[in-house]
Order: C-alpha cells, then sequence, then structure tokens
C-alpha cells in the first residue's frame, strides 16, 4: 500500500500539493507514482519565475525506465525549485512528501485548490486504476 | 495483445510469487523488475550475482551430416573450427549485408546448440529451415528453460550444484549433470559479467532458480537491469541496434566476421551478404555510419530515438538506446554517427525536449568486462 498523507492535496495525475499559510504551495509527486516510475535518476524543474497553468507541463522525471511529465496542478508562477535534486534524484523515491519536494509555486487563484483532491478522494482514485 | 495472448515461461509462476512486476516482451509476460528495483538489481548483479530467466530466447539444435558446414553458408562465423564445448558469437545475415539475428553458436560432440532472439525465433527457424539441406535436422528445444546467473558470485553459486562449472572458461558450452539431469551450461552472458548461461528442462527450471536464489549472494534480476547492464556492457540489443538495415561493420562488429571467413582467410565469404560486408571490412567499400558509445555529460538520460547533431546543429546520426548507467553514474547510450564523427572523444549534441545535451564518443564497453577467460 503506498502511503498518502490527509494533509496534502492531490491529482488524478498524482502530484501532492501542500498549502501554505503564505499563499504559496509545494508540489511533488506522490508515494504511487515513485514507485510505478522506479529509480529516479534525472529531473528537469521549471526555471524560477516561469508562469504555469493548471494541467500544464511543470517538469519532466526521468527513472530508469523511462521519462515522464509533471503538470502543474493550479495556475501560478514558479518562486523556487528543489536544486537538491540535481544531484541526488533518488530523494523523489527516498521521500517523495518530504526531503523529494519538487517546486514552489505563487498561488493565482485559491479556489482552485479546493478543486484537487484530498487524501481520501486520491486514495479511492488509486483504487480506481 | 492482451495478456492472455501472452505466453509464459516455466519460471512464470515464481517470478509472479516473488512479486514481480510483469511487462509485455517478445510475446512474453516477463519480469521487468522485482522488489529491489532496476537500479539496485543492476548493482547487486555488479557487486554478487543475479539470477535472470531468459527462457523466452529460442533456444535450438542442429544436427546431422554437415551440420556445421550448413550452417557456416549462413553467418560470417567459422563454425567449422568451432571446437567441441566452444561458443561464439554469430550473426544471420542477409543478401544486402543486413543482420537477421544476433545469435550464440556452440557445438557439442553431438550437434550444434543455438540461442537465438525471442523476437526473431520464428523467422530465424523458418530461415534456417529453408537455407539448411534436408539432411541437417533442426529442432526448437521448446521444453527448456534457459536461465542466467550473472556476477562476480556465479561460480560460487553455481559451483555449489555442480563444482565442475568452475572449470569453465569465458564462452566454454558444455553438458553437465545439474540436478539429476543434464543442463547445456556456457560461461557467458549479456552484463559484461563473469556468469552463466544454463538451459535445463522446463520441469526443473523452477527448482533450479529456487535454489540459485536461497544463495546468500544471488538476487531475481528483471528485464530492465538486463538491458543497463548490457548497455553499460557495450552490448547490442537486436531491433534497436542492429537489425536488417544496419551491416555488422557499420554495427562494429567486425570483431565477429571470423579470421577463416574474411577475404585473406581459409573459406573467405560464402555467407549472405559477404560481398557488401567483406568490402566494407575491408575498407573498400567506405561506411556511411557506424555504431559508437555515447556518453552524457549531464545526468539526463538520452533514449532511443534521439538525434544527434554536430556543434553547427547538422543532423549526424540518431541514438539507438540508451539510458542512466547505474556503474557508470552518467547516461549511456549507443547510436549511429556519419563515420567521420565517429572517433573516441569526439563532442556531439542529443537532441532532448528541444535541448542539444553534449555527449562524448566514447569507447565501449562503457564499464570493462571481467570475464574468466
Amino acid at each position: 500500500m503506498s502511503s498518502t498523507p490527509t494533509d496534502l492535496r492531490y491529482t488524478r495525475s498524482h502530484e501532492w500539493i501542500r498549502q501554505h499559510d503564505d499563499g504559496t504551495v509545494t508540489l511533488g509527486i506522490t508515494d504511487h507514482a515513485q514507485a510505478a516510475l522506479g529509480d529516479i535518476v534525472f529531473l528537469e524543474l521549471p526555471e524560477p519565475d516561469q508562469a504555469v497553468s493548471a494541467g500544464g507541463e511543470l517538469a519532466v522525471v526521468e527513472s530508469v525506465k523511462a521519462a515522464s511529465d509533471i503538470y502543474a496542478p493550479i495556475d501560478g508562477t514558479v518562486l523556487a525549485v528543489n536544486d537538491t535534486l540535481e544531484e541526488a534524484p533518488e530523494t523523489v523515491n527516498e521521500d517523495c512528501y518530504g526531503d523529494g519536494w519538487m517546486v514552489r509555486l505563487q498561488v493565482a487563484d485559491p479556489a482552485q485548490l479546493q478543486t484537487l483532491l484530498d487524501a481520501e478522494a486520491y486514495a479511492a482514485a488509486l483504487g480506481d486504476d | 495483445m492482451s495478456a492472455t495472448d501472452l505466453k509464459s515461461t516455466p519460471l512464470t509462476a515464481l517470478h509472479e510469487r516473488m512479486g514481480a512486476r510483469m511487462v509485455p516482451f517478445a510475446g512474453y509476460q516477463m519480469p521487468v523488475q522485482f522488489a529491489l528495483g532496476v537500479k539496485q538489481e543492476h548493482l547487486h548483479t555488479r557487486q554478487a550475482a543475479g539470477l535472470f530467466d531468459v527462457s523466452h530466447m529460442g533456444q535450438f539444435w542442429l544436427s546431422g551430416p554437415d551440420a556445421d558446414r550448413a550452417l557456416e553458408a549462413l553467418v560470417p562465423v567459422d563454425v567449422l573450427g568451432l571446437a567441441a564445448g566452444r561458443q561464439r558469437y554469430g550473426l544471420l545475415t542477409n543478401e544486402a549485408g543486413g543482420i537477421l539475428d544476433d545469435l550464440m553458436i556452440s557445438r557439442h560432440p553431438e550437434g550444434l546448440y543455438l540461442v537465438v532472439n525471442a523476437a526473431c525465433k520464428d523467422a530465424d527457424m523458418a530461415h534456417l529451415r529453408t537455407h539448411l539441406p534436408v539432411s541437417v535436422k533442426l529442432e526448437e528445444m521448446a521444453d527448456r528453460a534457459l536461465l542466467a546467473l550473472q556476477g562476480p558470485a556465479a561460480e560460487a553459486a553455481l559451483a555449489e550444484l555442480q563444482p565442475a562449472v568452475r572449470t569453465l572458461r569465458f564462452m566454454d558450452n558444455v553438458t553437465l549433470d545439474l540436478l539429476g539431469e543434464p543442463a547445456i551450461i556456457s560461461r557467458s552472458g549479456y552484463t559484461g559479467e563473469d556468469g552463466y548461461e544454463i538451459s535445463c528442462p522446463a520441469h526443473l527450471a523452477e527448482a533450479l532458480a529456487e535454489k540459485l536464489l536461497a544463495h546468500d549472494q544471488v538476487e531475481p534480476i528483471g528485464l530492465g537491469a538486463r538491458d543497463s547492464l548490457r548497455l553499460e556492457a557495450g552490448l547490442c540489443l537486436y531491433g534497436h541496434d542492429i537489425d536488417t538495415h544496419t551491416s555488422p561493420i557499420e554495427a562494429s562488429l567486425n570483431w565477429a566476421i571470423s579470421k577463416a571467413r574474411r577475404a585473406e582467410g581459409e573459406r573467405p565469404g560464402g555467407f549472405p551478404g559477404a560481398a557488401v560486408i567483406l568490402a566494407q571490412l575491408s575498407g573498400e567499400r567506405p561506411l556511411a555510419r557506424r555504431r559508437v558509445g555515447l556518453l552524457g555529460q549531464g545526468r539526463a538520460p538520452v533514449r532511443e530515438g534521439s538525434v544527434l547533431q554536430d556543434a553547427e546543429g547538422r543532423r549526424i546520426g540518431a541514438v539507438t538506446s540508451g539510458t542512466f548507467g547505474p556503474s557508470v553514474g552518467k547516461p549511456v547510450a549507443m547510436g549511429y554517427l556519419e563515420a567521420d564523427s565517429t572517433e573516441v572523444g569526439t563532442e556531439v549534441y542529443a537532441e532532448v525536449r528541444g535541448k542539444a545535451l553534449p555527449m562524448t564518443v566514447s569507447a565501449l564497453p562503457f564499464k570493462r568486462a571481467d570475464y574468466k577467460r
């Protein structure tokens, strides 16, 4: 069973989103996603200040097997990316909800956050796969 | 193809019990990875020993008078000069000098034993049957499994079941008793490590696998790590790095053309495509392109199909297989480049997601093999 912390929001495309009090979010990929991808060897992360829109390509994760796209869950602007993943991409496998975070976004429209799945709904979506 | 159309191997049930992730491959349901995951499976094979199920590959037995001479007419290999108990790498070529398949050929006292690629085995069988005289008997050994035990601990693990395997040298191929029945055992593999390939009766496969896996140095390894291991070892994957449109010389497989079959040899030519292949080998016919190793300078893996460019952005080739090499610690790839760009050290650029990633033409293998010669 993969873990789905209840304090996070999720997407059907297996991203997690952590809301912060300052109107920003951090995000990464879920435990289910990292397990399915296998050993991650490279990440292509966006540039700071880049504007992203919900459903658009945000990053690329390369595992030993294949490349996979990571999608922006909401509209926003890239504030920071997790540079440590450049040298240690395996952190995403080891701690996907913690040190394996990928991108911090300034949220454009807080209402969009309400459309994201909660842990229960995401776990249910995994069951449907 | 749905899962129900996929063929299983004598070890499929064991893979499923061990929790392998199964994928379709060449018409078979095969394990792509086990619990360790691709990277750890790769590293474990290089450090200890890995057990691979390669029962999907075709095993053929050739017998009858002059079977060796008849097979020689289809491969650029010295089959007549192959001693009993020895194995050689071979290529089935076509009239244009392209490669129909690559295979292992070994001589046993009673006949020739061939191992061919799973995806090619029906076509190979038809090709051989069409071109071999009726006096040569060709059988598919369908009721056998094929296991590969690879890595520095392979010898110790297999010797517990049959001590004589210690005496085998690289590319020996003999019949030895294993679990009370004859098994065909070679000291060879597809990982760049010392190790063995073991053909046993299908009904013994599970017992053999379980005995080997009971050894504390042996882990089950899937197709994912098999691919990264063979890539680091610079070994071609048929259908990707070589196919009917590549000649053995373009594929940098010059070493696979036996001395006896070369222009200056005892039995020059006499295999399909010999005119083209030997003219390329001698340099009489210049090569348009050649297979090279490519080492990434960054961390992004460069995959099959990526276009290769020179510094001016001109297309000069393409990648035929590539991944991140867990032992090399860098992206490793093989591909074809225009012949004047193939010198080791040449910098080329792989197009990946709109970026030009620098790669260096590198000698193969990326990882030096440690065979017991």
